[in-house]
């Protein structure tokens, strides 16, 4: 495998590890008025993202920054054409990130319920808006040869967006639900395992159909086996969580993800923007990549760097593994004298 | 105005704005991770309510910067496009990089820093602090890498096919030298932020508790001890803000001669030249002559040379060499100039920004040292200060440092204009690599969608401003105090079991990063 095909993988692993891990917490987030409705409940559902939140971000950062780094011809087309929905994604992610501090900051009932509901509209924002930014880079945005979007500010949210956004979106609520019910004890797991079955076979169709458009554009063999490997990860999480096993749930709706990731940037390879306008003007690896050597120096920055950050971002998944409930813990977790 | 413009206002808002929080970050991090460690090490309280009110500033700030920094990643590609494709082979990476060896550093142990209270062994716990705030020592690292490429381009060649750079030495971008100069510019001068704000704040709740006459206590040693090492902080980062900055002057002296010479307002050639303390006169107008300061002689050219003789380059001068060597005109493109091709290139920066830019840099600097003074020596040998001045004074210079690093980049910055990418002189004029703003644009889109843009975030920005210094502001006046709502990192805290004591362990998870 060529450098530019190793980094075109490596920002689809990127992206996808942001979609599986910051998907929790965009799900869990939009779920708060679904499972959040008493107090109690609502601080449970956001311990559980609370440590968590701001790492799974830096995936998203390092994504763009690793789209930026490898492939400079794809961000510089890529963004501009969609210039408004990016800034609505930011707008979502600043004051999402904003509310999670905030909201415990000051002690009253109307202060917290107005930041909860932030949390919740940001993260929704940002879900759709960066489902839509994948939908139109796999399937299509009017770029014209130079690269400069042709028509108006909107032009770029056509249907491709429209699957996107609703598959990221999907696939995160319920992620969020069975990253809920795996976490907590008490009521909320069990309503959180309960919205997961009813909608998990439905969410899944978004996410799907994208994969198979993009299969049935550009596919191989070997994209059609991983459209059916997420296609059967789907049953295999709805059998496991009906049997209570979250934790095999999880991995097994996450695999559906990585599964369906997979054939999208798999099938798509070389393209990493098609235009809707002429596929002469479809931006590719080749044209998009940097020069050899800085994929050098990268490959061995990540080489070393990446696995020491799974590791240590492992280990505080692991740190933090315990299952939460709403009753007091029965030894308070920080013992320091006052 | 056309998109170029709007866009640069964007840019300049935006990024000062983030590096109001980015040397509190710096600044305030290593010192919370001194008291923490101090802590660890002697067991005593005030340490560890110092940590503790500090760290709960210190990650108030944090998520602001957080915020922040994400519309920087993307500002790059939305705005800047075809800044982006012209310097992608260096510049892309170093901000990968960064994402990749200091975020998740930053983040991922931050957040075992903040849930870690009592779950993890007490020095891996500090540990965890210590890694959170190296990740942001590595992240200016690779940011003023970046800029600084801008600034001083090494370690490439010019591709003939492309016209743009290809990297060929990565470690040469590594240690540019102005790169190494710039960061531990911004280290010290992060440094004298964090130092500025434990002296006022410190100060102020020292008298206030004397007013009060309440005992001299562990919270009295908690402000005391702020303040003495704030006030010996600031002092030591202003004399080390000046060594660097001096390095830097340097360094500009032989990169950037125009923007050295604008900083002074110095018209012709000098030999010795002198600096320039005060102007007046059209400085607006961007006519040099019509220019008048007060000056001390020679000074000039031992900042820019460390001798007194050696002549500094007058702006008329290296208006007129820029002109000779890259070209009177923006090349006649409009698809790649728009509105400007053809036009004349004016080199010279705005006079009246670079010059005050630069004063007001050190100004602020040299106020902070003055407060930090006071300070240490208002305190000496367990006084208390009682002056209201004084003491309100140091509180109001909190703001000082904060304005210095603004001004200092607004200098840096738009001292090189008409540049993105200054040609660095050290290489033959056919091999230098350069960049004009006025090409940096994105060209597909339109003003108004960056008006929207700068109006949204503009907006938003002001709006998190004022929540912020609110809330800052409260948490400040309560002190140290553990009681009810006030939650430091680590209180257990005290319930307040309006629903059902689940809100007991949820403040101290609630750090929610
Ligand atoms: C509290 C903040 C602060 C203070 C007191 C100073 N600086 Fe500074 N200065 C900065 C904060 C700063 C900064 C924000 O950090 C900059 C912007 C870019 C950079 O690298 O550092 C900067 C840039 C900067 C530059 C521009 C470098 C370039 O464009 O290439 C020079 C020449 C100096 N400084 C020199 C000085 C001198 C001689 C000082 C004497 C006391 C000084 N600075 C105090
Ligand atoms: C790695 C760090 C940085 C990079 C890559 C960078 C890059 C840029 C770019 C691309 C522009 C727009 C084009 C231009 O007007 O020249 C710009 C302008 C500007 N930047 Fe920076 N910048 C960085 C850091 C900063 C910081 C930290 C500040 C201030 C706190 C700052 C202040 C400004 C200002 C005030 C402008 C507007 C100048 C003008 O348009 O005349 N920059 N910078
Ligand atoms: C214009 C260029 C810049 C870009 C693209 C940028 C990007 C970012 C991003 C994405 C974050 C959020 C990181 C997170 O989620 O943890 C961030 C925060 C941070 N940045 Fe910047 N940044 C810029 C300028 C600077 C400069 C010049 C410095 C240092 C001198 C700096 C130092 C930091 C630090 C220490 C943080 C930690 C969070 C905080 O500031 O509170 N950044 N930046």
């Amino acid at each position: 495998m060529d450098l530019q095909t190793l980094w075109f993988a490596a920002v689809a692993v990127l992206w996808t590890g942001f979609l599986l891990l910051e998907g929790f917490d965009f799900g869990v987030a939009a779920l708060l008025p679904v499972l959040g409705r008493r107090p109690a409940d609502r601080h449970l559902v956001l311990r559980t993202i609370g440590p968590l939140w701001d790492g799974n971000e830096v995936w998203l950062i390092t994504a763009v920054g690793a789209v930026f780094a490898a492939f400079p011809g794809w961000y510089a087309t890529w963004l501009p054409a969609l210039y408004l929905p990016f800034v609505l994604v930011l707008f979502g992610l600043i004051v999402r990130a904003v509310a999670f501090e905030w909201r415990h900051s000051h002690s009253a009932p109307a202060w917290d319920a107005t930041w909860t509901h932030v949390i919740t509209a940001g993260s929704l924002i940002a879900a759709l808006g960066i489902g839509a930014a994948l939908g139109a880079t796999t399937l299509g945005l009017p770029v014209d040869a130079d690269g400069s979007r042709v028509g108006g500010a909107l032009s770029g949210l056509g249907w491709p967006a429209l699957v996107g956004a609703v598959a990221v979106l999907a696939f995160s609520v319920v992620h969020g639900a069975v990253f809920l019910a795996l976490k907590t004890d008490g009521p909320v797991r069990v309503a959180a395992r309960a919205f997961a079955l009813r909608w998990a076979p439905v969410a899944a169709l978004p996410l799907l159909g994208w994969a198979a458009v993009v299969h049935l554009r550009y596919g191989t063999p070997v994209t059609a086996a991983l459209w059916l490997v997420a296609a059967v990860s789907v049953v295999v999480a709805w059998a496991r969580l009906k049997v209570g096993r979250e934790g095999q749930g999880f991995a097994a709706w996450g695999t559906t993800l990585v599964a369906a990731a997979a054939t999208i940037f798999g099938a798509a390879y070389p393209v990493v923007l098609p235009s809707t306008i002429d596929p002469a003007f479809d931006v590719t690896v080749p044209d998009a990549s940097v020069s050899d050597y800085t994929l050098t120096v990268m490959t061995w920055a990540a080489g070393i760097g990446l696995p020491v950050v799974l590791a240590y971002q492992a280990w505080t998944y692991w740190v933090f593994r315990k299952r939460l409930t709403a009753e007091p813990l029965s030894e308070p977790p920080a013992q320091v004298p006052a | 105005m056309d998109v170029l413009d709007v866009a640069r206002w964007q840019f300049g808002i935006t990024t000062v704005y983030h590096f109001l929080m980015v040397p509190l970050t710096i600044g305030l991090g290593i010192l919370v991770a001194v008291m923490h460690t101090m802590w660890v090490r002697t067991d005593k309280p005030e340490w560890l309510r110092m940590t503790r009110f500090w760290g709960r500033i210190y990650l108030i700030n944090f998520v602001l910067g957080v915020a922040t920094g994400l519309v920087q990643e993307f500002q790059f590609g939305l705005a800047w496009s075809e800044y982006s494709r012209f310097v992608g082979d260096v510049f892309g990476s170093l901000l990968a990089l960064e994402a990749l060896l200091a975020f998740f550093l930053e983040s991922t142990f931050l957040g075992l820093w903040i849930f870690g209270w009592g779950r993890i062994p007490k020095r891996v716990h500090l540990a965890a602090l210590w890694a959170a705030v190296i990740g942001s020592i590595v992240s200016a690292y690779f940011i003023i890498a970046a800029n600084s490429w801008m600034q001083h381009p090494v370690g490439v060649v010019t591709d003939d096919a492309t016209g743009r750079p290809v990297q060929v030495d990565f470690l040469a971008v590594l240690t540019n030298n102005t790169a190494l100069a710039a960061f531990g510019h911004a280290i010290v001068a992060a440094l004298m932020v964090a130092g500025a704000l434990l002296v006022g704040i410190g100060l102020w709740h020292l008298r206030r508790r004397t007013l009060a006459a309440q005992p001299q206590d562990v919270d009295h040693r908690v402000w005391r001890r702020s303040v003495r090492l704030g006030g010996w902080v600031s002092l030591a980062a202003f004399v080390l803000v000046a060594l660097t900055g001096d390095w830097q002057g340097k360094l500009m002296y032989q990169q950037q001669p125009l923007k050295m010479s604008s900083a002074e307002a110095l018209c012709e050639t000098e030999a010795p030249a002198s600096f320039s303390i005060f102007a007046w006169g059209k400085l607006g107008s961007n006519e040099c002559d019509d220019v008048h300061s007060i000056t001390v002689p020679y000074l000039l050219s031992y900042l820019a040379h460390g001798d007194f003789s050696t002549a500094v380059p007058g702006v008329h001068d290296l208006q007129e060499e820029y002109a000779a060597v890259y070209g009177e005109t923006y090349p006649d493109d409009p698809s790649r100039f728009g509105d400007r091709a053809g036009e004349p290139i004016d080199y010279t920066p705005v006079l009246a920004v670079t010059y005050w830019s630069f004063r007001l840099m050190i100004g602020m600097g040299a106020v902070s040292a003055g407060v930090a003074a006071y300070a240490l020596w208002a305190t000496r040998r367990g006084r208390v200060p009682t002056s209201r001045i004084g003491v309100y004074g140091a509180l109001l210079a909190v703001a000082a440092p904060f304005a210095g690093n603004a001004t200092g980049w607004i200098f840096t910055e738009m001292g090189r204009q008409p540049f993105v990418v200054h040609p660095n002189p050290d290489v033959p004029v056919d091999e230098q690599v350069w960049f004009f703003t006025a090409q940096a644009v994105s060209p597909g889109i339109s003003a108004a969608e960056v008006w929207t843009s700068l109006t949204v975030l503009t907006l938003v920005y002001g709006a998190l401003a004022v929540v912020e210094l609110w809330l800052i502001g409260r948490f400040v006046r309560r002190g140290v105090t553990t009681g009810d709502g006030a939650p430091t990192p680590g209180t257990p805290p005290r319930g307040t079991p309006d629903d059902g004591g689940a809100r007991r362990d949820d403040d101290v998870l609630s750090f929610a990063h």
